[in-house]
C-alpha cells in the first residue's frame, strides 16, 4: 500500500513503527537565516541571523516572547516565505532558492505543518481534510485511481487519533481538540519527513492540549517523526528533546532537555507571555 | 482534483454566488424567448407574405397591362429555363368595393385582382387561404350550398368559432331573399311607398349595363344559348328580364376577410357580409383615359391569409371577367391583356439569379421583375434590424450579470483568504488556485446558463398557456388577435441560437472570474493563513 505514494515523501515510514534512533544528520537546517518587514517608512528586522538545525528523528521546540520571530522562523523553514538572507536545506538540499513549483512539491511531500488555529477547511469534511495534500498532489485520472488507497490511510490515520466516530463530520461540528487531531492527520497524511507546529495547543484548554502533546510526543517516539514545535509556553516546550529560545530575532538559548523531563528548566518560568508569535 | 471538488462545495455552500448568477438565468432566458418568438413571428410573416406574393412577379408599369399573356410565359420559360415551375396571369387595379350592411352603403378602397381559378393556386398558397374546403381544393366562383369552415383552425380547439359561416352560402342567400320578399310585402301592406330594393336595382342595373365590349360573338347574338352555362350572363338582358337573386349568382368574387368581418375585443369574428350577399365594385376601364365602371359581385368565399395587410385590401375575381369587363380583350383576335405575371420557382431555384436573367430578358421600361423579397423589402429588413437590436440590448443584461459575479467574487476571495493559504501551505500552486475560481465562475455559468435554457425553453413551450393565465389574471388581453391577426403567439427555437446565448453567458461568468482568480492566485500564503 504505501509504495504507491511518492517516494520521496515515504521516507519516514508511519506505520512501520520503527523507532529511529536520533542521528546526526540534519534534516533541516537553518543558516543565518534573516527577515524583515516594511511597514511604511520603518523596517522591522524580525529575525537577524538565526541558525537551526534539526537532526533527523529530533523534537525541538522554539520559544520566545511574542515578537520574537519565531513563528517567522517556522514559515521560512516551511518555505512559507522566503528568507531575505540565509539558507534553507531539507536533508542536504538547498530549497529556498528553489522554482515555486518546487516548493510546493516541497511543501506537499515532505513538510507536514499544523497550525494554532488548526486552518481546516469548512466545506470539506474530516477525512476530506485529511486528504486534502493528495487531492492536491493528484490529477483526476490518478486521484481516482488511488483514492481507495488513500482514503482508507487516511481514515486509519484518524482513528489512530481516535476520531474513528467523527470521520464525516464538517469543522465545525468538532471540538478544538479534535480539530487540531484531524489537521496533524492531514499533516502526516503524505508521509513527511518533517512536521512543523506553530503552537498547536495555543487555542486549547489544558486537556486537549495535553493530549495533542501526546499525540505529537508519541510520533516523535514511536515513529521517528522528525517535529519543530513553536510555542511560547514553557511547560509545553520542555516535552521536546531540544529547546531554542529565540529572543529579538537571535538565538539566545538551546537547552537540551535529557530523557525529555516533563519539567521546563528554571529560567523560562519567569515568563509565562499569553500571545502567540 | 482539488479545484473541482472545491468547486463543487463551493458551488453548493455559496448561496449568494447562486444570487448573482440569477441575473444570468433570466437574462438568459429572457433571450430565448424573444428570440423565438421574434423568430416566430418574423417566420410566421414571411411565410404569410411568401404564401400571398409568387416567388417572382413580372409586371408591366402599365394598369392597361401588356398583350398576350401566353406569349410572355413561352419568353419567360424561355429566359428562365427549368427554373419555372408555374406561372399565372393576373390582372390587378385599384378599385372601390361598396356593400350594404342594415340599409348602409360602406365602401372601402380595395386592390382588385383577376386571378385565373385554374393556374393561381399552383403559383402561391392563395387556395390554402380560402374557407371552403372545396375551394381549397380547387377554387370555383360558384357560390356554394354551405360547408364553409366555422372554426379557424381544425387543430385549435379554444379559438372562437365563427358561428356565422355556417349558414353561408346558397342556404343563407335563399333567407335573405326571402327575408327581402317579406319586408316588401309589410310595406306594400302598410300602405307605403313600394322602394325597389338595391338588390333588386342591382340586378336591373346589371342587367342594362355592359361596359365592356363582348369577348364572343355568341356573347351578343345569342343571349339564351349562352344563359345556362354561365350564371353571370343569365343576368344580362333578357328583354327586361330580371335575375331571381333565389336561384341565381352575379359572378363570383373572394374579398379579404378583413374587408368583410372585424374581430371583436373577445376574438370573435363579426361579418358584416357573408358568402351568398352581393357586393359592388367600381375600378377603372382599361385604356385612356381609364373610365370607371361599377359591376355586381356575388361573394362566394373568403381570402384569409391572416396578413392584415393583404385581408383588408385583396378582392380575387375570375381573370377573364375583369379583363372583360376593363375590356382587356382584343374584340378581333379575341387575345386578353393582363399587366402581370406569377411566377413560381422550382425547388432550389435561385430567386435573385432567375429575376436577373428575367430582368436582362424583358425591356426594363416596359416591365418590372421583383421576388417578394424585393417586394416586402422594407419590412422583413425592418423585422432583422429589431432582433438584432433585441439581441444586444439583452445580451448587455447578461453583461451587467457579469459585473455582479465579478463584485461577488471578490467578496469570496476576501472570505476564502484563509482557505487560500490552507491550500498553498499544502503546496497547491499560484495556478491552482486560480483554477479553483475560474472554474467555480465556469460551473456558475454553466449553472446559471443551464437554469436560464431550462426556463426559457419551458416558457417558449407554454408561452400560450402564460399569456393565457395573465389574461385571466389581468382581464386585460396581451396578445390581441384582432391586431395580429393570430390567436397564438408563434415561436421558432432554433438550437444554433440557444448554443450561443447559452456560450455567451458561460463566457461572461468565466470572464467575470478572471480578475479575483488572479488576485486569490497572487495571495501570500503567510498573510493569507494571518488572516483572520
Amino acid at each position: 500500500m504505501s509504495s504507491e505514494f511518492d517516494t520521496a515523501a515515504a521516507q519516514l515510514r508511519l506505520h512501520d513503527a520503527t523507532p529511529a534512533p536520533v542521528t546526526s544528520s540534519p534534516v533541516l537546517r537553518g543558516i543565518g537565516l534573516r527577515k524583515k518587514y516594511r511597514s511604511g517608512t520603518s523596517t522591522l528586522e524580525v529575525l537577524r541571523g538565526v541558525d537551526v538545525e534539526l537532526a533527523a528523528g529530533e523534537f525541538v521546540a522554539i520559544v520566545g516572547q511574542s515578537g520574537s520571530g519565531k513563528t517567522t522562523l517556522l514559515h521560512l523553514l516551511g518555505l512559507l516565505d522566503a528568507p531575505d538572507g540565509g539558507e534553507v536545506h531539507l536533508a542536504g538540499t538547498r530549497i529556498d532558492t528553489l522554482s515555486s513549483s518546487k516548493q510546493d512539491l516541497i511543501r506537499n511531500t515532505q513538510i507536514g505543518m499544523v497550525f494554532q488555529s488548526y486552518h481546516l477547511l469548512p466545506e470539506l469534511d474530516a477525512v476530506e481534510n485529511v486528504l486534502a495534500p493528495l487531492y492536491v498532489r493528484y490529477g483526476m485520472l490518478e486521484w481516482l485511481r488511488r483514492r481507495h488507497d488513500a482514503r482508507q490511510e487516511a481514515v486509519a490515520l484518524l482513528e489512530r487519533f481516535g476520531l474513528g466516530a467523527r470521520l464525516s463530520h464538517r469543522p465545525r461540528q468538532l471540538s478544538g481538540g479534535e480539530m487540531q487531531r484531524v489537521a496533524i492527520a492531514r499533516a502526516l497524511i503524505a508521509r513527511p519527513q518533517l512536521l512543523l507546529a506553530d503552537e498547536p495547543t495555543g487555542n486549547l484548554d489544558a486537556a486537549s492540549g495535553a493530549g495533542i502533546l501526546e499525540t505529537l510526543t508519541e510520533l516523535n517516539q514511536s515513529d521517528g517523526l522528525s517535529i519543530v514545535m513553536v510555542t511560547h509556553d514553557t511547560a509545553i516546550a520542555a516535552r521536546a528533546g531540544r529547546v531554542i529560545k529565540l529572543a529579538d530575532g537571535c538565538v539566545e538559548q538551546q537547552l537540551t532537555t535529557p530523557g525529555r523531563s516533563a519539567h521546563a528548566p528554571p529560567d523560562f518560568h519567569e515568563r509565562p507571555a499569553r500571545a502567540g508569535g | 482534483m482539488y479545484k473541482l471538488l472545491l468547486c463543487w462545495r463551493y458551488l453548493r455552500t455559496r448561496w449568494i454566488a447562486l444570487a448573482s448568477v440569477v441575473s444570468v438565468t433570466l437574462g438568459v432566458a429572457t433571450m430565448i424567448v424573444v428570440n423565438a418568438v421574434m423568430a416566430g413571428f418574423s417566420h410566421e410573416m414571411q411565410t404569410r407574405i411568401h404564401g400571398i406574393l409568387s416567388d417572382i412577379v413580372f409586371e408591366s408599369h402599365s394598369l392597361s397591362g401588356f398583350q398576350d399573356p401566353d406569349w410572355h410565359m413561352e419568353e419567360i420559360r424561355r429566359a428562365a429555363g427549368d427554373n419555372i415551375a408555374g406561372m399565372t396571369p393576373t390582372v390587378a387595379v385599384p378599385a372601390m368595393l361598396s356593400f350594404q350592411v342594415r340599409g348602409q352603403w360602406i365602401t372601402r378602397q380595395v386592390m382588385f385582382i383577376g386571378i385565373d381559378a385554374d393556374t393561381h393556386a399552383s403559383v402561391s398558397d392563395f387556395g390554402e387561404y380560402l374557407q371552403h374546403p372545396a375551394n381549397r381544393q380547387q377554387l370555383s366562383f360558384d357560390l356554394r350550398e354551405g360547408g364553409y369552415d366555422t372554426q379557424l383552425d381544425a387543430d385549435a380547439e379554444s379559438e372562437p368559432l365563427r358561428p356565422a359561416l355556417e349558414n353561408a352560402g346558397w342556404p343563407y342567400r335563399r333567407e335573405r331573399v326571402e327575408q327581402e320578399k317579406l319586408w316588401r310585402q309589410q310595406q306594400q301592406a302598410a300602405g307605403g311607398p313600394v322602394r325597389p330594393l338595391d338588390q333588386h336595382v342591382d340586378a336591373v342595373l346589371a342587367a342594362t349595363e355592359d361596359p365592356a365590349p363582348p369577348s364572343d360573338t355568341t356573347n351578343s347574338t345569342d343571349l339564351d344559348a349562352a344563359a345556362p352555362i354561365d350564371p353571370f350572363r343569365q343576368a344580362r338582358p333578357d328583354e327586361g328580364r330580371t335575375m331571381d337573386p333565389a336561384t341565381e349568382q352575379f359572378a363570383g368574387i373572394v374579398p379579404g376577410i378583413g374587408l368583410a368581418s372585424f374581430r371583436d375585443r373577445s376574438g370573435v369574428d363579426r361579418f358584416l357580409i357573408l358568402p351568398g350577399d352581393d357586393v359592388k365594385v367600381t375600378f377603372p376601364t382599361a385604356g385612356t383615359p381609364p373610365k370607371a365602371v361599377s359591376n355586381t359581385f356575388t361573394v362566394v368565399d373568403f381570402y384569409e391569409s391572416k396578413m392584415s395587410e393583404y385581408d383588408s385590401n385583396f378582392v380575387f375575381v375570375p381573370l377573364e371577367e375583369l379583363q372583360r369587363m376593363r375590356g382587356m380583350i382584343e374584340p378581333e383576335t379575341g387575345i386578353g391583356s393582363v399587366n402581370s405575371i406569377q411566377i413560381k420557382l422550382a425547388e432550389g431555384a435561385n430567386l435573385d439569379e432567375v429575376r436577373d436573367a428575367l430582368r436582362k430578358a424583358f425591356p426594363p421600361e416596359l416591365y418590372a421583375v421583383s421576388t417578394w423579397r424585393d417586394k416586402q423589402g422594407p419590412l422583413l429588413s425592418a423585422v432583422d434590424m429589431e432582433m438584432a437590436v433585441l439581441n444586444i440590448l439583452l445580451f448587455l443584461i447578461v453583461a451587467v450579470a457579469g459585473f455582479g459575479i465579478l463584485a461577488i467574487f471578490f467578496m469570496i476571495v476576501v472570505e476564502k483568504t484563509r482557505d487560500i493559504g490552507i491550500l498553498k501551505a499544502i503546496g497547491a500552486g499560484s495556478s491552482g488556485i486560480a483554477g479553483i475560481f475560474l472554474g467555480y465562475g465556469l460551473a456558475l455559468g454553466i449553472v446559471g446558463g443551464g437554469v436560464g435554457m431550462a426556463l426559457g425553453l419551458t416558457i417558449t413551450w407554454n408561452i400560450n398557456n402564460i399569456r393565457q393565465a395573465v389574461e385571466w389574471w389581468t382581464g386585460q388581453r396581451v396578445f390581441d388577435p384582432s391586431i395580429y391577426y393570430f390567436f397564438n403567439i408563434p415561436t421558432i427555437i432554433n438550437p444554433f441560437t440557444v448554443s450561443w446565448i447559452i456560450a455567451g453567458a458561460v463566457g461572461i461568468a468565466v470572464a467575470a472570474s478572471v480578475l479575483p482568480a488572479f488576485r486569490a492566485a497572487r495571495l501570500h500564503p503567510v498573510e493569507a493563513l494571518r488572516h483572520e
